[in-house]
């Protein structure tokens, strides 16, 4: 079968698997085995099926050679001479811009030596080393229409490149050893539970029924919306699955819904999610009402015409000369028509401006519509906020630990979270530079933020969800950078380490029954698997190498998103200090952090000895998965594998230059490839290395050997403790100017409601009461009585033909007679009288 | 009394059937029997019968061309066959009511009368 039919038949199929378990479960699930148990084993299947046909689709496309480019452009293929004493000579920013896109034309010429400086000058990232001249290999096409409105349509469709075969197979991946692990972590709900966290109003703990297979029902839905999501050849698909992912978060963190923590943590989750769809909704309406269409590539329709997508209408292929002879490069960013047009309507409605092509093109350079494209771009990025819990919408993410671990892992640490740098990566080509350097920044402050609040958590799943947050606020600066594939990258690393600590927290939690790290420590000794696969994770989150040889998966990414923003820094000095700046201490504070957490949970003296005694090695479905995982935290990263994830995402990479930002004349947005060349390359490793060593240090002095007192720090650093310790007081701050006022006016709202509305309608009851009693009147006196009175003639009248009823057969005979013989001489009296 | 002194036809017919139905009417209103009843109603029947079949004769009406012909006599075979239906219901009613009354006075079956 060629790819262009196996391809989405594959990934359709691991797609669908999830919901027909999701459908069965739903349907039957208490009635599937004892206590509902084979609800876990049809769930486990169907993702292990999803992920063989997912890694079957990853072999079909890396052995079909499906990466390569249409011109032979492809990941193997040339690079261009920019050296970097090019870039120390070149003074004028802009200039430097230019000079990158026209080597990008001029690659063939310089083919044969670059392959020569390949390997020593990527460090061996693998990853293409220039600006791809033509749209990456893809397959898009719609599968079944909703709604057309002329020529605007919605459908259900896919977009497949090499991005959606590796989140396939991650997603199913992960999702499959999660559910593995789920089965061990979950098995208390296969029995009668009793909350010891919910007292009922009479004292009591809660009792209730298992509710094992519910937990595999939500997960089979999540594997479904998420593939969705990552399959999804539309924005509007996208949106869709958007919010099926977010329900099933909101199912899986209220999953204990009697806990009033774990409700409130749902609502908390959902609410805000909803502050950053809003702002998606208001994006898609910006594209569909300029551009009408929701598809991110080119479909061929019935008739066989392309019907052009998102990315080629913002992108356009052709080399476009404007009338003042300002040339549109191939692929880098054009406002498209559609939008100049929205946003001209004035001009051509009320002062009757024809809107020929070269009119357009005139307000084209005017600037109209480019504001329409970054609300489109904000917007969709608004979504992402959300969804990848950005600041200012990062605020539910560590409530949302609040759920059972594997979903902590899974759902809120290695894919969903991820969804938004996804989308963000998928969006990539329509993001303006404004825009890119809004996500940068809100990337920035993210993953500081986080990281600093993380160093004063003490609950272990709190820590794991600020470094969540933390790292997420990485991927978004890599991509706001221009370091789309940093980004992305990051996200598929980060995706395994971090799902791997969750999992391993979840260990630690399930064998001491307590999330709170000042009562663990020493439990090495008790758990060495669980321990070592951990000390594996922080490793790699932590970003441990031998710098220049080989290092663990986070070193690879991280190194790419630090480059990305050192060779930013190299052409915007002043944002580029505040970027990289706040990324290199991020990563600092990331190695002091995790160790921290390592140290207090693993390593010297347990502290509180009646847990020390309880705890147990988890049983093997739960560490077998750590293992698993703690393999792909090694090796995820490493750029030389033949599929490594840099080379798989250059090959999926949106062809054209990095947008510029022409309303902020002083940002430039360099191109990815060079951040892979000397000198941004080895000082983002060697930069990085010390950072992160010393945050090490620092970590091993406070809690490893003891050196220092982390209660004295606390008590010399007092204000800014109490301020990490709180947040940043961001709860309470939207306590003060969100949920305070509506709660305010809600009380006031539910007082009219109870005073005015109530009493509007109980004075119309007492009304209707009156006008009843009189109808009944009218009812009983007058209606009723005439059917009583026609009942009484009837009943006289039978009772005067009673008589005539003899019972004597001889009399009914004789009646006949007579009556016959009456009836004979009446017509004979009749006849004779009339004839 | 010209019927006297005519040939035999149809009219001499409907006599017979005249006698044999005021009969059966007058068996019918005198009879305290119930079986006696049932032979008035036969006797009715057959008055009919007859009346039917002599207007069906093509012989003993002068102007064939109004008899009845087949039908009268098809109409009267029918007649016969009700009789016999009638007969067996009404004999099972009296020989259920001889099982509880012990009588077949239909005099005395008057217990459903209003």
């Amino acid at each position: 079968m060629a790819p262009d039919a196996s391809l989405p038949l594959l990934l359709g199929l691991a797609w669908l698997l999830p919901l027909v378990s999701f459908t069965i479960i739903v349907l039957f699930g208490p009635k599937l085995g004892k206590a509902g148990i084979l609800a876990s084993y049809l769930a486990t299947g169907a993702i292990i099926c999803s992920f063989l046909l997912s890694i079957t689709a990853f072999g079909i496309w890396h052995f079909g050679g499906l990466g390569a480019r249409a011109d032979g452009d492809g990941a193997h293929s040339t690079t261009i001479a920019a050296t970097p004493g090019d870039m120390h000579a070149a003074e004028d920013a802009k200039q430097e811009a230019d000079a990158h896109s026209d080597g990008a034309h001029a690659d063939a010429a310089h083919g044969g030596e670059a392959h020569g400086a390949e390997g020593h000058a990527a460090g061996g990232h693998g990853a293409g080393h220039s600006v791809p001249t033509s749209v990456p290999n893809h397959y898009t096409k719609d599968w079944y229409s909703l709604a057309e409105f002329g020529p605007l349509k919605m459908s259900i469709s896919y977009y497949i490149d090499s991005l959606t075969v590796l989140m396939f197979s991650m997603v199913t991946l992960i999702a499959s050893l999660i559910h593995f692990y789920a089965f061990g972590y979950m098995h208390d709900e296969l029995h009668a539970i009793e909350d010891h966290e919910v007292v009922l109003s009479n004292g009591h703990h809660l009792h209730r029924p298992g509710r094992f297979y519910r937990f595999f029902q939500y997960l089979s839905l999540f594997c479904f919306s998420m593939l969705g999501l990552v399959i999804a050849g539309n924005i509007l698909m996208v949106f869709v699955f958007w919010e099926l992912v977010g329900i099933c978060s909101y199912f899986l963190i209220g999953f204990y819904i009697e806990r009033r923590s774990a409700s409130n943590a749902a609502n908390k989750a959902f609410i805000v999610n909803r502050v950053g769809d809003f702002g998606m909704i208001i994006g898609l309406m910006a594209l569909w009402g300029s551009l009408g269409t929701f598809a991110f590539g080119d479909i061929k329709n019935a008739e066989g015409k392309v019907e052009h997508g998102i990315f080629s209408t913002v992108r356009p292929a052709e080399q476009i000369a404007g009338p003042d002879g300002v040339t549109h490069e191939p692929f880098s960013l054009r406002v498209p028509d559609g939008m100049v047009k929205s946003a001209a309507m004035d001009k051509i409605t009320q002062e009757g401006i024809e809107s020929t092509p070269d009119q357009v093109e005139v307000w084209r350079q005017e600037k109209y519509g480019y504001w329409l494209l970054i609300i489109a771009g904000l917007g969709i990025f608004c979504g992402c906020v959300g969804k990848s819990a950005q600041f200012p919408l990062h605020v539910w993410l560590p409530d949302a630990m609040e759920g059972p671990t594997p979903v902590s892992a899974l759902v809120h640490s290695a894919t969903m979270v991820a969804a938004g740098v996804y989308l963000a990566g998928r969006f990539y080509p329509v993001f303006t530079g404004e825009v890119l350097l809004i996500i940068a920044y809100i990337g920035a402050i993210t993953l500081f933020m986080a990281a600093t609040i993380a160093i004063t958590a003490v609950d272990i799943k709190r820590v794991l969800a600020y470094s969540t947050v933390s790292q997420l606020g990485y991927m978004m600066l890599g991509i706001g950078l221009g370091g789309w594939a940093a980004g992305l990258f990051h996200l598929v690393t980060h995706a395994f380490f971090k799902s791997l600590l969750f999992m391993c927290s979840g260990s630690v939690i399930h064998a001491t029954h307590t999330n709170d790290m000042r009562r663990m420590g020493g439990l090495r000794h008790k758990m060495p698997w669980t321990a070592y696969t951990m000390l594996i994770g922080v490793l790699a989150i932590y970003g441990a190498a031998i710098p220049f040889v080989i290092g663990f998966s986070g070193h690879y990414s991280k190194d790419s998103i630090i480059a990305q923003s050192l060779s930013f820094w190299q052409l915007n000095p002043r944002h580029g200090a505040i970027l990289s700046g706040l990324a290199i201490a991020g990563s600092g504070i990331t190695a002091f952090y995790m160790f921290r957490m390592w140290f207090m949970t693993f390593a010297g003296k347990p502290r509180d000895h009646h847990v020390y005694e309880h705890v147990h090695e988890s049983p093997p479905v739960m560490y077998v998965p750590l293992v698993v995982l703690s393999v792909f935290a090694v090796t995820a990263g490493f750029p030389w594998l033949p599929f490594s994830v840099p080379k798989l995402l250059e090959q999926a990479r949106y062809p054209g230059a990095v947008a510029t930002a022409p309303l902020l004349d002083k940002v430039v947005f360099p191109e990815e490839y060079l951040s892979h060349l000397d000198p941004f390359h080895s000082q983002a490793e060697i930069m990085i290395t010390f950072v992160a060593l010393g945050g090490l240090a620092l970590a091993v002095a406070f809690y490893g050997l003891r050196l220092l007192n982390p209660d004295e720090a606390k008590s010399q650093f007092a204000p800014i403790y109490r301020v990490l310790w709180n947040k940043y007081y961001f709860d309470e701050l939207y306590a003060a100017i969100f949920i305070r006022p509506v709660m305010f006016f809600s009380k006031m709202i539910a007082n009219f409601d109870r005073w005015f509305i109530d009493g509007l309608i109980h004075r119309l009851a007492a009304g209707v009461k009156k006008l009843s009693l009189l109808d009944d009147a009218i009812d009983r006196y007058f209606i009723d009585g005439l059917v009583n009175l026609l009942a009484a003639w009837t009943w006289s009248l039978g009772n005067s033909l009673r008589s005539l009823e003899t019972g004597r057969l001889r009399q009914y005979v004789m009646f006949i007679v007579i009556g016959t013989v009456a009836l004979t001489l009446l017509v004979r009296w009749s006849v004779a009288a009339g004839g | 009394m010209q019927i006297l002194t005519q040939s035999v036809g149809v009219s001499h017919y409907l006599v017979v059937g005249a006698v044999l139905f005021i009969s059966g009417v007058v068996c019918m209103a005198v009879k305290r029997n119930a079986l006696g009843v049932l032979m008035g109603i036969e006797l009715v029947l057959n008055g009919a019968n007859v009346n039917f079949v002599a207007f069906g004769s093509k012989f003993l009406r002068s102007d064939s061309a109004y008899a009845l012909g087949l039908d009268g006599q098809l109409i009267s075979l029918f007649v016969i066959v009700l009789a016999a239906a009638e007969a067996a219901v009404a004999l099972a009613i009296t020989l259920n009511f001889y099982n509880n009354h012990s009588t077949v006075d239909v005099d005395r079956a008057d217990e459903l009368k209003g």
